[in-house]
C-alpha cells in the first residue's frame, strides 16, 4: 500500500517537473508581454506582471510593425491552405478509397514514395515553378504549393477504407449518388480524421517560414513568423515587445488547439472499437 | 411486383458462384433464399439489388429487363446483415435519408418517415443514433429505411443472424407481419432452416451456386427432389444408410440386413442410400423392417433420443415412452413409407 503510493507519488513528481519544464517558456512569454521594461530587466526576476492589463506593449509592437497586417495575411493564408487542402484531401482520399480505376494501387503508391522526398529538397524546383509564373511576392505563393498533401490523403484514404462497405451499397440503393455519399455520410463520419488534418495543417501553414522567407520580400505580405522575425531583428533591445508579438503569433494556435481537442481525443478513441 | 430471373450465372474470376440460375418470385411474396455458406444465395441477391453486375443472364422486374439498371434505379430496399446504419445520423434522418436523396420536401420526408417508423415500432426513438440502439431495434430502423421509398421489392440479407435467439424468433414474426401489412414482395437469405421454413411462402434451396428444389417448406421437407435437399433439412437430421439393391430390395452395404422398399424405379444392382427420417421409425411395431442395438441415449428438449445401429451403420430414432429401453437393447425398427426417400447414391437423385 505504502509502496504503491510511493510511486504514484514520484510518478506525479516527474510528471509535474515535465509539465513545469513545457509550460514555462510560454508563461514566461506570455507574463512577460504585460511587464514593463523596467520588470523585465529587473534582477531577481519578476515573475508575475504586476499589471495584467497592461497592454502598451502589444500597443507598441503593433504601432512600430504592421502586425495587424501580418496577422491577416497569416490568417488569409492559413484559411486558404487549410480549405483548399482539405478538398483535394477529401476528393483525392474518396477517389483512391472508394473508385475503382485501371492503376490506382501503382498511382497511389508513387505518390506515397513521393512522402520520402524532403520539403527541404522540394524548395529549388518549387521555387523555379513559382518564379516562371511570376507568383513570387504575392500571396499565392504562400497558398498554392500547398493546396494538396500526399500525408492527409493517405491519412483520411485508410480511415475511409475502415467505413464498411455496406454502408456505401446501402446509400447507392437508397438513391445516393457517389458526390452525396462523400458529403453526407463518409465525411460526417470522418469529421475527428478531419479535424486532426484540419488542425495539423492550419498550424504548418501558420508556422511556415523557410518557404515565406524565400518568396516573399515585400513588407506588406509578410506573414506573422515572418514578421515577428524581421521584428527580432529591428527591436533587439526591447524582449518585452518581441514576447507581446510572439504572443499574439502563438496564440491562435493555442487557442484553435483547446477547441479542437475534444475531436482529436474523439477521433483516437473511436479507431479502437469496431464499427 | 413479380421478379424473374433467366439463366442467372455470376462468374468471380474462374469461381461460379451462380450457375444459370432460373427462378420466378410472384407479386406479394415472401421467399426465403436458403443454402449453406458459399452456395450463392448472397450473391443471387446482390444481383437483384444491382450491386454486383451480372455475368450471364437476365433480371426481369414485372416485364422490365433491369439486367443493367443501377440500383439506385431499381427501385429496391435493402436490409444489410450489419444493418448499415448511418452512424452520425438519428434514426428519424437514417430513415427520411432515401427522401431526402429523393428531393421530398422537408415536411413530407418527415411525415413518411415517421409513419415508417410507427409501422416497424421505432417511433420512441426517432432522436437516437443507432448506437444507443440494441440489435433488433436497428434493425427495425433498416427495415424502415428500406421501406420509406415505397420500394417494388425488399430484399434482406440474412437479417436475423446478427440477433440472440429470443430476439431472432421476436423480429422472426414481425418481418412476417411488416410484409403482410405492406404487402410488398420480400425475398430474404438465410442459412437457417427453421427462420426459412417458419416465415415463408416458398423456399429457394441452393448449393453451390445451382437451384435444388423451390417449394413451400412442408413440400420440401416431405418430398425433397434429392439426398442435398432431404439432408440439410430437418433437426435431428435425417438418418441414411447405405446399401445397394437386390432383387428389388435395399441391402444393407455389409450385406447384414434387407428392406422391403415398394419402389419400381429401381435398378438391380444400383448403390442407393436410404433416407429415413427420426420420425419415420417406429419401434417394437408387428411389422419388422430392420433390427438395431441401442447404443447411446440422449434427450433433446422433451424427447429422447437414441443412436442405434444397423449393422454396422449408425441412425438416430426417437424412444417413445411405452416401452422400457437400456443400452445394449435389440430393438425392432419399422420404416414409415412417409419420411423414407431413396436416393442415388451417385447423383444424389430422390429414385
Amino acid at each position: 500500500m505504502t509502496k504503491k503510493k510511493v510511486s504514484t507519488f514520484f510518478t506525479y513528481f516527474f510528471l509535474i517537473i515535465g509539465a513545469l519544464i513545457m509550460i514555462f517558456p510560454f508563461y514566461w512569454m506570455i507574463a512577460s508581454s504585460f511587464k514593463t521594461a523596467a520588470e523585465y530587466n529587473s534582477y531577481p526576476p519578476v515573475w508575475i506582471p504586476s499589471n495584467w492589463l497592461n497592454v502598451s506593449n502589444f500597443v507598441e509592437a503593433f504601432k512600430a510593425a504592421p502586425f495587424a497586417r501580418y496577422f491577416l495575411n497569416s490568417v488569409v493564408v492559413t484559411v486558404s491552405c487549410v480549405i483548399l487542402t482539405s478538398i483535394t484531401t477529401i476528393l483525392g482520399a474518396f477517389g483512391f478509397s472508394r473508385m475503382r480505376f485501371p492503376g490506382r494501387e501503382v498511382i497511389f503508391g508513387l505518390l506515397l514514395s513521393l512522402m520520402m522526398v524532403p520539403f527541404e529538397m522540394l524548395v529549388i524546383t518549387n521555387y523555379q515553378t513559382v518564379t516562371k509564373l511570376g507568383l513570387v511576392d504575392t500571396l499565392p505563393v504562400l497558398i498554392l504549393p500547398f493546396s494538396t498533401s500526399i500525408f492527409y490523403t493517405y491519412i483520411l484514404k485508410n480511415f475511409f477504407d475502415s467505413i464498411p462497405d455496406s454502408l456505401y451499397y446501402s446509400a447507392r440503393i437508397d438513391g445516393a449518388s457517389n458526390w452525396k455519399y462523400l458529403w453526407r455520410v463518409m465525411v460526417p463520419i470522418a469529421k475527428p480524421s478531419l479535424v486532426t488534418i484540419i488542425l495539423l495543417d492550419a498550424i504548418a501553414c501558420w508556422n511556415s517560414f523557410m518557404w515565406t522567407q524565400l518568396t516573399i520580400h515585400v513588407d506588406k505580405l509578410r506573414t506573422l513568423p515572418m514578421g515577428l522575425f524581421v521584428f527580432m531583428s529591428d527591436e533587439g533591445s526591447n524582449p518585452q515587445l518581441q514576447l507581446a508579438a510572439a504572443t499574439v503569433c502563438v496564440l491562435p494556435m493555442i487557442i484553435l488547439f483547446l477547441f479542437a481537442r475534444k475531436y482529436i481525443v474523439n477521433g483516437v478513441a473511436r479507431g479502437g472499437i469496431k464499427g | 411486383m413479380r421478379v424473374k430471373i433467366e439463366n442467372l450465372t455470376k462468374r468471380f474470376d474462374d469461381a461460379v458462384a451462380v450457375d444459370n440460375f432460373n427462378m420466378t418470385f410472384e407479386d406479394g411474396e415472401l421467399v426465403a433464399l436458403l443454402g449453406p455458406s458459399g452456395c450463392g444465395k448472397s450473391t443471387t441477391l446482390n444481383m437483384l439489388s444491382g450491386i454486383l453486375p451480372v455475368t450471364e443472364g437476365h433480371i426481369y422486374f414485372d416485364e422490365d429487363d433491369v439486367t443493367k439498371v443501377p440500383p439506385q434505379n431499381r427501385g429496391v430496399g435493402l436490409v444489410f446483415q450489419n444493418y448499415a446504419l448511418y452512424p452520425h445520423m438519428t434514426v428519424l434522418e437514417n430513415i427520411s435519408f432515401p427522401l431526402e436523396i429523393k428531393k421530398v420536401p422537408k415536411e413530407e420526408r418527415i411525415k413518411r418517415a415517421t409513419e415508417m417508423a410507427r409501422l416497424v415500432q421505432i417511433d420512441k426513438y426517432l432522436d437516437r443514433k443507432p448506437k444507443a440502439l440494441s440489435g433488433g431495434q436497428q434493425q427495425r430502423v433498416a427495415i424502415a429505411r428500406a421501406l420509406v421509398k415505397q420500394p417494388r421489392l425488399l430484399l434482406l440479407d440474412e437479417p436475423l443472424s446478427n440477433l440472440d435467439a429470443r430476439l431472432r424468433l421476436e423480429m422472426r414474426e414481425e418481418i412476417r407481419r411488416i410484409q403482410q401489412e405492406t404487402g410488398v414482395t420480400t425475398i430474404f437469405v438465410t442459412h437457417d432452416q427453421e427462420e426459412a421454413m417458419s416465415i415463408s411462402d416458398k423456399i429457394v434451396l441452393m448449393k453451390d451456386g445451382h437451384l435444388q428444389q423451390v417449394s413451400d417448406a412442408q413440400t420440401l421437407y416431405d418430398d425433397p427432389h434429392n439426398e442435398f435437399v432431404a439432408s440439410f433439412l430437418g433437426n435431428p437430421p435425417i438418418n441414411k444408410l447405405y446399401g445397394y439393391i437386390k432383387d428389388g430390395k435395399f441391402v444393407l452395404e455389409d450385406g447384414s440386413a434387407t428392406v422391403n422398399i415398394d419402389n419400381p424405379n429401381v435398378k438391380e444392382g444400383q448403390t442407393v442410400v436410404l433416407g429415413i427420417r427420426p420420425e419415420a421409425i417406429q419401434l417394437n411395431q408387428p411389422q419388422v423392417d430392420l433390427t438395431a442395438v441401442i447404443k447411446q441415449r440422449y434427450t433433446m428438449g422433451k424427447e429422447e433420443l437414441a443412436f442405434v445401429n444397423v449393422g454396422n451403420q449408425t441412425i438416430r430414432v426417437y424412444l417413445s415412452n411405452d416401452y422400457e429401453f437400456a443400452v445394449g437393447d435389440s430393438v425392432n425398427i419399422k420404416l414409415r413409407k412417409k419420411g423414407s426417400f431413396l436416393f442415388d447414391r451417385e447423383t444424389g437423385a430422390r429414385i
